[in-house]
């Protein structure tokens, strides 16, 4: 299952560093966060909710990035 | 500007009338230290309280290190040191880059973005004899929808009403119209110039080819280059390093003078360890590169030529093996009369071919086969059916007729020698068609599939770019392949393949060159799906509604112009210089600086110009990735 949420971030670190976050989020198999488009790709693990997850993804964002946002 | 940039922008006014009206008045007026630092506060908090409580929040989330945190601690150091005016101007300076910076790459941003903009707004529907705008993603399979002329054709589908000429030139990066009637297919993306269309849908918007471009080109940044995640990599171990290379800085000297017996001088040392850490910021690379490549994809695709991720467009400048499938992808792919030879007993000159293409095509007028087409194609006038009766379709032969009265025998050597006729095989190649009228030898029609206008500049253009051979491989006969590859100055021909053999000479190919050489495949992508995944990179041909050729190449070129290899590979070398300039530019001045801060001699301010300024400089190079108007 595979999502791209439009997302906002400043700089192309910081959407490094989100992108690293997220992948380390549970329930997330993979993810990609383009910083020239503002768009994150997220691929879930088998069977686990979405905005669940999301919510931990943009939670683990914030620590990295306090200006963050992820559209959902 | 937005929002944000603007208000960054007024605390930047306020705050510099701040710090230069509080620089008077303690120059012309003795002013308590004290009341000094704490006037001298204001500024400082208007103009970085944002990047305070961002390093306050990183330290709180265990993420030091990023360069709120560098800057909080390189101006509060220099506060507490005594040097508020420093101190500030130094946030101040920062912010102005920053905010510099960040137009600069939301500008780029958008210029590329615009590029590739086919995004369709709307569809209008026809209601109650009205039309309305409604969502594009509302509109269901069978809708009939209506596109004015300026509008984009925003669904793929089949014109029911109307005649106009559409621009592709979005699509296809040339602007040659081409016109639409009731009956064609035209797709989502092109722009309809001048009268109004009804287009009955054949898609949902989102399998629409406008809607895949964009959501391709849009994916295509997240394929990261080698060069991408080298600075990923790079920046893993780089940061951790600057930062203890910092703490040494802070720490040693002083000590070792503590231990000689001298004053430490823990300030000075501090402060450069600080000034070291702000050079240090590798944001220079890390957001001028991904911005080359996609510039560098906007720049394509704006020529017809999408890329699917910056790591072709990377690998696409190494190539070296160019290996073509014949058919659609240097040829045209269809059957044109290319000669005609009446015999001499038929009479010479142009009434004559005229009047023997006249009895072929008649003969031939009732069948579909492609040659058929081709013969009445070239005949070009309206058939007249009542002058053709008795026609005998003789298989693998050819066609028996009666043509205006005349007994007309068109077909191929066989046919001839069955009715008792002899003549001459001719030496050309393609497919030959020999006509007899009343029992006699008339002459013959060659019918070949002819090479596109561009195939021997693409192959010499290729040549020029580096490639060291051109290969071509097809299911054709050896005479008709080597006769192409010689009129196209091609390297290498393998003929008569069928269509897995054609992964197995790629294969081979590939294993006999040499590692760091890329091998590029192009084909029409019709059936060469398995060819184009094996290859280094793929390179689909004609995607104007083939939804194969996109889904298995890793570039697609919009429109059927072999030239546009060259092209890419042009604008994949030019990104890339400019990704190595941008490398070893910000790397050099870093370095410098660096040992400069170390050392005592580059202060604050060269070190925020070695961050911000290095930034800029690398972002404004990375924006000429766009520009392709000289290739």
């Amino acid at each position: 299952m595979k999502k791209t949420y439009k997302i906002e971030v400043d700089c192309a670190a910081c959407a490094l560093k989100m992108e690293e976050a997220a992948k380390k989020t549970e329930g997330v198999n993979d993810a990609q966060v383009s910083f020239m488009t503002q768009k994150m790709k997220v691929e879930f693990e088998e069977g686990r909710e979405e905005e669940h997850v999301m919510k931990n993804v943009l939670k683990a964002c914030r620590k990295v990035e306090p200006d963050c946002e992820i559209f959902m | 500007m937005n929002k944000k940039q603007k208000r960054v922008l007024y605390r930047i006014i306020i705050s510099t009338i701040l710090i230069i009206g509080l620089s008077v008045v303690f120059e012309l007026t003795e002013v308590n230290k004290y009341l000094q630092a704490a006037l001298y506060l204001v500024p400082y908090i208007v103009i970085g309280y944002d990047i305070l409580r961002k390093a306050g929040l990183g330290i709180i989330h265990r993420e030091v290190f990023d360069e709120n945190f560098l800057m909080a601690v390189a101006t509060v150091g220099a506060m507490l040191l005594g040097e508020y005016r420093e101190g500030v101007a130094v946030m101040l300076f920062y912010q102005i880059g920053e905010l510099f910076q960040s137009y600069a790459v939301g500008k780029s941003r958008k210029n590329i973005t615009e590029l590739m903009d086919i995004r369709p707004d709307y569809a209008n529907i026809e209601e109650d004899g009205k039309l309305v705008e409604v969502d594009p993603d509302d509109v269901e399979i069978g809708t009939v929808i209506v596109v004015q002329p300026g509008e984009k054709v925003p669904i793929d589908g089949i014109v029911v009403e109307g005649n106009s000429s559409l621009n592709t030139s979005a699509l296809t990066g040339e602007s040659i119209p081409v016109d639409v009637t009731c009956g064609d297919e035209i797709i989502s993306g092109c722009v309809n110039i001048s009268g109004l269309i009804k287009i009955k849908t054949t898609k949902e918007f989102g399998e629409s080819t406008a809607s895949k471009i964009i959501d391709l080109v849009e994916n295509s940044s997240m394929k990261k280059s080698r060069s991408e995640n080298f600075i990923t990599r790079f920046a893993h171990y780089y940061t951790p390093a600057v930062c203890y290379a910092a703490v040494a800085l802070a720490l040693i000297p002083p000590i070792f003078n503590i231990l000689m017996g001298n004053p430490a001088l823990w300030g000075q040392w501090i402060q450069r360890a600080l000034t070291f850490l702000v050079i240090s910021c590798p944001c220079a690379l890390v957001i001028s590169i991904p911005l080359s490549f996609f510039g560098g994809i906007g720049a394509a695709s704006a020529r017809g030529i999408l890329v699917k991720g910056s790591n072709y467009l990377e690998k696409l400048a190494q190539t070296k093996y160019v290996v073509f499938d014949k058919t659609g992808t240097l040829t045209k792919g269809v059957f044109e009369v290319t000669g005609i030879y009446p015999d001499a007993s038929f009479g010479t000159g142009e009434e004559a071919e005229k009047t023997l293409l006249k009895y072929a095509a008649y003969a031939e007028s009732y069948s579909n086969h492609p040659i058929s087409k081709s013969l009445k194609e070239a005949y070009g006038k309206e058939i007249d059916n009542e002058e053709v009766s008795d026609v005998t379709e003789i298989g693998g032969h050819g066609v028996k007729a009666v043509v205006s009265g005349k007994e007309v025998a068109a077909g191929n050597m066989k046919l001839m020698k069955q009715i008792g006729i002899k003549c001459n095989e001719p030496d050309k190649t393609g497919t030959i068609v020999h006509v007899a009228v009343d029992n006699k030898y008339a002459g013959c029609i060659l019918i070949a599939d002819i090479i596109k206008e561009n195939s021997v500049k693409a192959i010499k253009e290729l040549k020029n770019s580096g490639v060291k051979k051109t290969i071509m491989l097809t299911g054709d006969s050896k005479k008709v392949a080597s006769d192409v590859g010689g009129k196209l100055g091609l390297d290498e021909v393998r003929s008569e393949l069928l269509p897995a053999d054609k992964v197995n000479e790629v294969e081979k190919i590939i294993n006999s060159k040499d590692k760091n050489e890329v091998l590029a495949f192009v084909g029409d992508g019709i059936n060469d799906a398995p060819v184009l995944a094996r290859a280094d990179i793929g390179i689909a041909m004609g995607a104007m509604g083939s939804d194969a050729a996109i889904e298995a190449a890793d570039i697609v070129l919009m429109d059927d112009d072999p030239a546009k290899i060259s092209l890419a590979m042009k604008i994949s070398s030019k990104t890339l210089r400019i990704v190595r300039q941008n490398i070893v530019f910000a790397l050099l001045v870093k370095a410098v600086c660096l040992i400069l801060g170390a050392i005592g001699i580059a202060n604050m301010w060269i070190a925020i110009f070695a961050d911000v300024g290095v930034m800029v400089i690398a972002v404004l190079n990375a924006m000429r990735a766009l520009r392709t108007k000289n290739m």
